[in-house]
């Protein structure tokens, strides 16, 4: 089974990492991933993007063109890569920053008011990894073992009290419900 | 941790192995999209007894690499396409004095300063003309992160064996993506270097690297010595992967980041029952000429793949004597074709044979 996952927001909403850390739950559980950035010439506030696959097999194109997944993250983002979502596909999208109605019946998506929560728990920047929770929830395609083991590995040792916050983040995106 | 898989993006696995492999001296100027590879070796040749330089400009760091490797260290530079063309003439002067080096170019979309998306328009220029003269250079292309990491040893390697430069023909998505990677054990297979000028005391006769012959009769002979050594290589080094070849009617053809989106594309197509198959090229030069004649008996058309408007498809009419329809498809300019679109491809084919 191969995953195909976009995830796109603003620069600085940490695009890059959420992806870093859905590669790695790949490679702990022993699975062939592939993340690739978007590297076009932005700067902060203007777009990013990246596309991470997870699969059984060798993976061929690392561009994920129709994803299974989408987590969006502004509204640019949703407007410009919903349409590409697989039929019968995943969206997680920031309901505090998305306002447009929902544009397809034929995926499951799912609005999590990501930043507002990150804000009121005191987890500035957390809205990507509060995704990353309701993704795991809905989707099942990575174990919660896994997950805390990849933000252990990947959360530099000096910034160790990140990798609570990053823990509490993957709990609330987990438990919230609409 | 040597053999632990580590997630980490082609430009850095290929810095990382370089200095496992013993690369002592780096070079660099940055350019979008390969300065990852100057970052890291920023950071790490310090650590190592290593010289990191950021040069004044990519001709400047082509010829430090000319002077490091004259002393017998290994030595690389790294840089995307126009970058690449201001190093050439420092290039030819290098393999006009036999030193081994590694030279790696992460493409971009040209000509002149063209974009920075990954393209594959620098076939001709790394196989045909890395600069003036009568030469050539041995070309890797790897087509994941671990290759990256892997043929920066190999490169290494070669270039030593064979004294010459050796080219790693990479592109803007192997140097940006991340994927697991183990790195290699390294066994040091640099050999003794005796024609190295590194002082000599009165000891001995000095050496002497240069590529001025102003007797032509000399310097035929020099470029003869050079084109055998180049027959020797021809024999020893192709390589290839072939993935599904023995009874394809297709075969696509593609290397680098080209052949990923071809297995894709291939693989879409056996599942359509569609017999096709993939051929990509290891080293470009010397090209692997006899995957492609071990195939052209039972094949029935190629189709080549490029992240190009189409260089590498006159090495593939050659190896296949232009016994078989050899088809085009590529994008350029930075766009990176879908499986999708090289699947089509493989249908109207496949409908044209019929």
């Amino acid at each position: 089974m191969t995953s195909e996952i976009q995830l796109a927001g603003f620069g600085g909403q940490g695009i890059l990492f959420a992806g870093k850390v859905l590669a790695y739950c790949g490679m702990l559980s022993d699975r062939e991933v592939s993340w690739l950035p978007c590297y076009g010439p932005e700067m902060r506030g203007g777009t990013c993007n990246c596309s991470v696959c997870l699969s059984d097999e060798p993976i061929g194109s690392p561009v994920v063109n129709d994803p299974d997944l989408l987590i969006a993250m502004n509204e640019p983002s949703y407007t410009k890569f919903i349409g590409a979502v697989k039929e019968g596909g995943y969206a997680f999208v920031d309901s505090t920053l998305v306002d447009s109605e929902k544009l397809r019946d034929d995926i499951d998506e799912f609005r999590v008011p990501a930043t507002r929560l990150a804000d009121e728990n005191e987890l500035k920047g957390g809205a990507n990894i509060i995704l990353i929770g309701k993704l795991i929830k809905e989707t099942g395609i990575i174990s919660m073992d896994d997950i805390e083991a990849a933000i252990r590995k990947i959360v530099p040792a000096k910034k160790a009290q990140l990798i609570e916050n990053n823990l509490r983040a993957i709990r609330l995106g987990y438990e919230y419900s609409e | 941790m040597s053999n632990e898989r580590m997630l980490m993006k082609g430009n850095e696995a290929l810095a990382e192995a370089a200095v496992r492999a013993g690369c002592k001296c780096y070079f660099g100027y940055p350019i979008t999209p390969q300065t990852e590879i100057a970052a890291y070796m920023s950071k790490r040749m310090p650590r190592c007894g290593g010289v990191f330089l950021q040069a004044e400009s990519e001709i400047a760091a082509i010829n430090m690499v000319y002077g490091a490797a004259a002393t017998g260290v290994r030595a690389m530079t790294s840089s995307s396409s126009p970058g690449i063309s201001l190093k050439s003439e420092g290039i030819s002067y290098a393999a006009g004095c036999d030193l081994p080096c590694v030279i790696v170019n992460v493409q971009r979309g040209g000509p002149g300063l063209g974009g920075i998306q990954p393209a594959q328009s620098d076939y001709y220029l790394a196989t045909k003309a890395g600069g003036h003269g009568d030469f050539s250079v041995i070309v890797y292309a790897p087509s994941s992160v671990q290759e990256m990491a892997d043929f920066a040893v190999k490169a290494f390697d070669m270039a030593d064996k064979y004294r010459m430069p050796v080219m790693i023909l990479s592109d803007g998505l192997l140097g940006q993506m991340m994927e697991p990677v183990v790195f290699p054990e390294i066994k040091n297979n640099e050999p003794e270097k005796d024609w190295a000028c590194t002082g000599h005391n009165n000891q001995r006769r000095h050496n002497v690297v240069n590529s001025l012959y102003l007797k032509p009769e000399e310097l035929e002979q020099s470029n003869i010595e050079r084109f055998k050594k180049y027959d020797t290589i021809k024999q020893e080094l192709p390589e290839a992967e072939t993935y599904l070849t023995e009874d394809a009617e297709i075969i696509v053809t593609g290397y680098g980041a080209a052949a990923r989106i071809a297995r894709s594309a291939v693989n879409a197509a056996r599942a359509e029952g569609i017999k096709a198959g993939l051929i990509r090229p290891i080293t470009l030069w010397p090209f692997p000429e006899k995957a492609y004649a071990d195939t052209v008996d039972t094949a029935k058309a190629y189709l080549c793949t490029e992240l190009s408007m189409g260089q590498m498809i006159d090495d593939v009419r050659l190896a296949t004597s232009c016994r078989r329809p050899v088809r085009f498809f590529g994008r350029t300019g930075g766009v990176i074709p879908t499986p999708a679109e090289i699947l089509a491809q493989i249908k109207l084919i496949k409908e044209e044979l019929k």
